[in-house]
């Protein structure tokens, strides 16, 4: 009887420490989810003032006037222009 | 010797150790009532009471969705700020932290001091949107009383250029123009909250329940061309200073899917910043403003004209002497022309031969037209503040007014209610669904002219913009134009006002297989020129030319420089 209640209590002993070894592990698997969550906030955020800056220097004015002034680009001369119609392959002769 | 033997002993009364007993007993019950009372019945209060020590209710914030272009560039995008406020009881600073804050927050020390004597109330914003690098450094004054607030500010890097489509919202990140307020309902997300276990640090360790999941809001894609969008708008702009004309508007439209490919007002406001805003500025011309269209109604009335079979494009039309009195008005041609066929009506645009085609129609095959192409009705965009135009009950119409309406006066129309109806034109006689959204889809319209008849048009409007019409400017290298200018009195206190013109344009190209309409509006051209083939065709040609190359629309016309026509080389539209 003593045996049976010594190895019972061992068996208890086990669980509760199992018990408490999963929770803790839960926890700190859950602190990770957490802050992993936070960055990919932080990260849709910074995505978004990516977005907004490539907007901002991508403007179309803006590159039309730095085509133009800066690096001194214009369309070409009409008669200079030939257009080809793609072959039947669909590669530019 | 026992004890109990001892002499000295006495013996107690019995009711001594029965009180003793009672007592005990008495205070067991006590105990036990009360463990009774906490475990089952106050079980439930107790426990969320305990719960109350350590879980938290968390906010979980809802961005509101992103609006592009069909391109995917942002138009509209939410990134987080911060909003400073304080309790003013709580508020303990010196006077030099005072004055860091101050400069921190752009203030004037004063009024920052005046905000924060007001201790009667307990929530004052200092300041409202800052950037997150200079909240930070205000926290680090560490003065106490002062708060933090998470918020989002909408940020247009579009600017001027697309700001009357994308419109603007409020600083409670409410749409308040525009496709904000349009698509308000699917943009705004909706905070959620959850419950939390916290520890004695504050950091999260357990998720209990979410009580409301937060649904950030849906992401935008708008049919607008960001390319065609800011070249329409440099072209528009363009025009309207240099013709010092009050205003101007611009719509291009997919002739195949119905989408808006552009949209531009001028004057326009920066929606980043819009202190002192003015009506003027934030009027969406396109949508909301009616004007008398003048000439550009004329292909509509010839085209009810031959589809009745009352004349064909080679009928010949007496116009001459270049005026025509009904019932003591007289309608005038700019031009006066002899007898010409109905294709050269169109092409020199004659007010007199519109007037006499109109006057052989019934009136009430004449209004339901203008109501087939979508007049008098909203365009339904889903817009706010579409205007629907104004088609009078055909039996009202006196004949003067049937035949000034052949030319587009005594009928209002927005300009996009006109774009729209010359999609039937494009498009052999079906009248497209429009949409601000992409949508990328062929869509069918709804036939309201028989596509012989809008064949014949199309080679008289293509006409109108050859030698001998009256919008050569609007001609584009490369690709074949077809389309209508149109000059109207503008309407002034009940009558027209005689100097004061509304100058339009609306047309489509390539004319072998349009792809897209274009149309544009410029209200009060005060430079000395006034005429839609001088004003508003120039800027169509120049949009239409850029987008047909953006779209890589292949060309139907030899790339060969064009002839522009000197000063009053070109026939001038009547009206």
């Amino acid at each position: 009887m003593a045996k049976l209640n010594l190895l019972l209590l061992l068996v208890l002993l086990a669980c509760a420490f199992g018990l408490v070894t999963s929770q803790h592990q839960g926890r700190k698997a859950f602190a990770a989810l957490e802050s992993e969550v936070a960055r990919a906030r932080e990260l849709d955020v910074e995505y978004g003032q990516l977005q907004l800056e490539a907007s901002t220097w991508g403007l179309h004015a803006r590159v039309a006037r730095i085509a133009s002034e800066v690096l001194g680009l214009r369309a070409p001369d009409p008669r200079r222009v030939r257009i080809v119609a793609p072959d039947e392959t669909g590669a530019a002769p | 010797m026992s004890y109990a033997a001892s002499p000295a002993l006495v013996r107690l009364p019995i009711w001594r150790a029965r009180v003793v007993l009672f007592v005990f007993v008495g205070a067991f019950a006590v105990l036990l009532g009360r463990s009774v009372w906490l475990q089952a019945v106050k079980t439930g209060f107790l426990q969320e009471r305990g719960e109350a020590r350590y879980s938290r209710v968390l906010e979980v914030p809802a961005t509101r969705g992103r609006i592009v272009d069909r391109r995917g560039d942002a138009l509209a995008i939410s990134t987080p700020v911060k909003s400073i406020w304080a309790i003013p009881e709580d508020v303990k600073a010196t006077s030099a932290q005072l004055r860091q804050l101050a400069q921190l927050l752009g203030a004037e020390p004063r009024e920052l001091e005046r905000r924060l004597a007001d201790t009667a109330r307990d929530f004052v914003y200092l300041k409202r949107q800052i950037a997150p690098e200079t909240a930070d450094r205000v926290a680090q004054l560490g003065i106490p009383g002062l708060y933090q607030q998470r918020e989002f500010r909408r940020y247009y890097p579009g600017g001027e250029t697309m700001a009357h489509v994308v419109g603007f919202t409020g600083v409670d990140d409410a749409g308040q123009e525009g496709i904000e307020l349009a698509f308000q309902a699917s943009l705004a997300g909706v905070p959620g909250s959850r419950r939390v276990i916290k520890d004695r640090l504050g950091h999260v360790v357990e998720d209990i329940e979410a009580i409301r999941a937060a649904q950030d809001g849906k992401d935008l894609r708008l049919a607008l061309d960001g390319k065609i969008q800011s070249l329409a708008f440099a072209a528009l702009k363009q025009a309207v200073d240099a013709h010092k004309a009050r205003g101007g508007a611009l719509v291009a439209l997919d002739t195949r899917t119905g989408e808006v490919l552009a949209l531009a007002n001028v004057p326009t406001y920066n929606p980043n910043n819009r202190a002192r805003l003015s009506g003027a500025q934030l009027r969406n011309r396109v949508i909301t403003d009616l004007f008398e269209p003048g000439s550009t109604l004329k292909p509509f009335t010839v085209a009810l004209a031959i589809e009745l079979g009352k004349v064909t494009p080679q009928t010949v039309i007496q116009t001459a002497p270049g005026r025509l009195t009904i019932a003591n008005h007289t309608i005038h041609d700019a031009h006066p022309g002899g007898a010409m066929s109905v294709a050269q009506v169109i092409q020199k645009s004659s007010n007199v031969g519109a007037a006499k085609i109109a006057l052989s129609l019934p009136r009430e095959e004449m209004r339901e037209l203008f109501r087939r192409v979508g007049f008098g009705a909203p365009p339904q965009l889903g817009f706010p503040g579409e205007a629907a135009g104004k088609v009078r009950e055909a039996k009202t119409w006196r004949p003067i007014e049937q035949a000034t309406m052949a030319y587009g006066h005594g009928i209002s129309v927005s300009l996009i209610q006109l774009a729209r109806a010359y999609t039937a034109l494009a498009r052999d006689g079906e009248l497209l669904p429009l949409s601000l959204l992409k949508t990328d889809m062929p869509v069918a319209g709804r036939r309201v002219l028989s596509a012989e008849t809008v064949r014949a048009m199309r080679a008289m409007l293509e006409a109108a913009t050859q030698p001998g019409g009256t919008a050569l400017r609007a001609r584009v290298m490369g690709w074949r134009v077809a389309g209508k200018t149109g000059t109207a009195h503008k309407l002034e206190n009940g009558g027209y006002a005689a100097h004061k013109y509304v100058a339009s344009f609306v047309g489509f190209a390539p004319a072998s297989d349009p792809r897209l309409v274009i149309a544009v509006m410029i209200d009060e051209p005060s430079a000395g020129q006034y005429y839609g083939g001088a004003v508003a065709a120039p800027v169509f040609a120049q949009v239409m030319q850029g987008a047909l190359r953006l779209m890589e629309v292949p060309h139907d016309a030899p790339l060969a420089p064009l002839e522009l026509p000197g000063e009053g080389d070109e026939a001038k539209e009547s009206t």
